[in-house]
């Protein structure tokens, strides 16, 4: 297999043509391999680089989340303390927040995106495909701090005056779940900051599905359509189940970005330590504690706590960011062998 | 004849149940497209609405305000250049060296698919980790923040959108041109600079163009390793001024001169990121296009 890949090729012209003597120029030559080595080794030195640097945060930020781990032991992720005058730290309140923002941003992100991506590739007529993508890939392209300031200055606002009160009266009388949407309407919240999440991640989530929907074989696609199906039943019973494993690939890509968002949460989650049943209440994800708090803190169990929380942030999206891209291979992989 | 009908009835009551069903997630589909997309207008109108009154020339030529009163984001602009340009000159070639490895040499061996796994993960991870290692690393050992940190936090952003580039645009390479230009004798160095980077020159340079805009925008990693500085700096070994911190600490504080200088900062910095975007895809596509 790999004596077919261009490089093996060359490499073993390259032997055939050092074992071929030229008299006129041994020197020329061994200077040729020479740098070629060289090359080869630079660029592997830099690739390793790029491996060793995930280890390399993963141990630099164990080695400083030591001193708070030595203190809390495992109680660390059990506790909802926060309290920098007692030194007493656990981390439930962000993680919470953490994984809660990101479900919102999900529940509303994998929908639009999915419509999104139907649009692109299965009704809109093609002089509109590009403009449409590149608007879509626009809002990725937005930074986070100005979703942040949007989201503090217009769309709380906005949301306090007009949509809470009406989640309050209406869904807040909902038996189980209605002390979700209950509270003050502040504007700034948990709901909010995932919500915004939701409009950051949906670029994302969105061009991942439309890639793997435009793999779909036209020939599946047709004969489905041969059978009377409608485009919907298209999508549903042929492109769907295609694709589901690249789909999932492109959730967890969202769900990855969700999960360590900053500064747009940080601008609108209110940075509370408190753990609230309801969503409209503000609340603490990892990312907005560390960006509200670590220059701030102030002793060595305090930054020591923020530095697990960073971890313990980190080690959450490589497992995310993993299971994406090993779905996303496996897809490409299986498309690999059909074709 | 009776069950006929009946079957008739059925069966068009299940057409059109399918036709409803279609005509609604379809219109479904195109009201997720204007919900997008009225978000990006929205936030787009807002920053001109709010930044481009404020936008002056003092905003160009005076340092940062002391709380409640006028100024600039002079100092804020350089620094952030300062940051963005070093971060660029580090992260670039170590992207390129190490995606050169992937592309032209990770055919067999096990570091080739693990560091593009890695550099994948490291794409998406959150840049504010980044920022908590680099000030493990380069604050907390030397007990300063300093533009370097944050230059280095950036740098960390800029390798693996480049690596990721790099690899792609030259896999891109007909293995044809490596194989002539091999034939006439150039050793594989010599056939990876002169032919294999040429060819991938713009899509390269793409990549480039699409990290310079990633963290230019970028708060989070500087937060705790350039830190900020009211004051005019451009020594790299202090703390630093940067657009995006400045305009977080302004946003959130609760005076209106600074939240003034904030939308002008939020609005000089997305047209700048914006603009990158947009260019990188327009040398890509005159690319492509020529080929």
């Amino acid at each position: 297999m790999d004596m077919y890949t261009p490089s093996a090729v060359l490499n073993e012209q390259h032997i055939i043509r050092e074992s071929i003597s030229m008299p006129n120029s041994p020197q020329n030559k061994n200077i040729g391999a020479t740098l070629d080595k060289l090359f080869r080794y630079t660029t592997m030195f830099f690739a390793f680089l790029v491996f060793i640097l995930l280890f390399g945060i993963i141990i630099t930020l164990l080695v400083g989340s030591l001193p708070a781990l030595k203190m809390f032991g495992a109680s660390f992720f059990t506790s909802t303390a926060w309290n920098p005058v007692t030194i007493d730290f656990g981390g439930v309140v962000p993680i919470y927040g953490t994984f809660i923002t990101a479900l919102i941003a999900m529940l509303i992100g994998i929908p639009v995106s999915f419509g999104i991506a139907i649009f692109i590739t299965e009704l809109s007529p093609n002089w509109l495909k590009r403009p449409i993508g590149v608007a879509i890939e626009l809002l990725a392209g937005i930074p986070s701090i100005i979703y942040g300031m949007w989201g503090l200055f217009v769309f709380a606002p906005l949301f306090a005056d007009h949509v809470q009160p009406w989640m309050n009266d209406n869904l807040g009388a909902l038996p189980l779940i209605g002390t979700l949407f209950q509270g003050p309407p502040m504007g700034i919240g948990m709901f909010t900051a995932g919500f915004i999440l939701a409009i950051m991640v949906i670029p994302y989530t969105a061009s991942v599905m439309r890639d793997v929907f435009e793999i779909v074989p036209s020939m599946l696609k047709e004969s489905a359509y041969g059978l009377g199906s409608t485009t919907w039943e298209v999508i549903w019973n042929v492109v769907l189940p295609y694709t589901k494993t690249g789909v999932v690939g492109g959730i967890m890509l969202g769900l990855g970005r969700a999960l360590g968002e900053t500064m747009a949460v940080t601008f609108v989650i209110g940075n509370a330590h408190e753990l609230s049943a309801s969503l409209m209440m503000p609340g603490n994800t990892i990312s907005s504690a560390l960006a509200n708090e670590f220059t701030e803190a102030v002793g060595d169990v305090y930054t020591s706590s923020l530095i697990t929380l960073g971890l313990t942030l980190f080690v959450i999206t490589f497992i995310v960011l993993s299971l994406a891209k090993l779905l996303l291979i496996r897809l490409s992989l299986r498309e690999g062998k059909q074709s | 004849m009776k069950s006929e009908t009946v079957m008739k009835g059925l069966d068009n009551k299940r057409y059109m149940r399918r036709k409803f069903v279609n005509g609604l997630t379809l219109s479904l589909s195109v009201g997720t497209v204007i919900f997008a997309l009225t978000f990006l207008v929205w936030i787009l109108w807002t920053l001109f609405s709010q930044g481009l009154s404020h936008l002056t020339l003092d905003v160009f030529t005076k340092m940062t305000p002391p709380p409640g009163s006028s100024g600039g984001l002079l100092n804020a602009i350089v620094g952030s250049l300062y940051m963005v340009f070093f971060a660029t000159v580090i992260g670039t070639p170590v992207g390129i060296l190490a995606g050169t490895y992937l592309s032209e040499y990770g055919k067999s061996g096990w570091l080739a698919p693990t560091t593009r796994f890695i550099n994948d993960i490291l794409l998406s991870a959150p840049s504010i980790v980044i920022g908590l290692f680099v000030y493990e690393v380069a604050v907390h050992s030397v007990n300063h923040f300093s533009g370097w940190a944050g230059s280095f936090a950036l740098s960390l952003l800029v390798i693996p959108v480049v690596v990721r580039t790099t690899e792609n645009m030259m896999s891109l390479v007909p293995s044809t041109l490596r194989e002539a230009a091999a034939a006439l004798g150039a050793p594989y160095w010599k056939v990876i600079v002169n032919v294999v980077y040429k060819s991938a020159r713009t899509g390269i340079l793409t990549g480039l163009l699409l990290a310079v805009a990633r963290i230019s925008g970028e708060t989070a990693p500087l937060l705790f390793t350039a830190l900020n500085n009211q004051f005019w700096s451009t020594d790299m070994n202090q703390p630093i001024s940067s657009l995006a911190v400045v305009i977080f600490q302004f946003a959130m504080s609760p005076y209106e001169d600074w939240q003034h200088l904030a939308w002008a900062g939020a609005l000089l910095i997305t047209l700048f990121v914006l603009g990158l975007n947009i260019l990188a895809r327009t040398v890509f596509r005159q690319n492509q296009s020529h080929s």
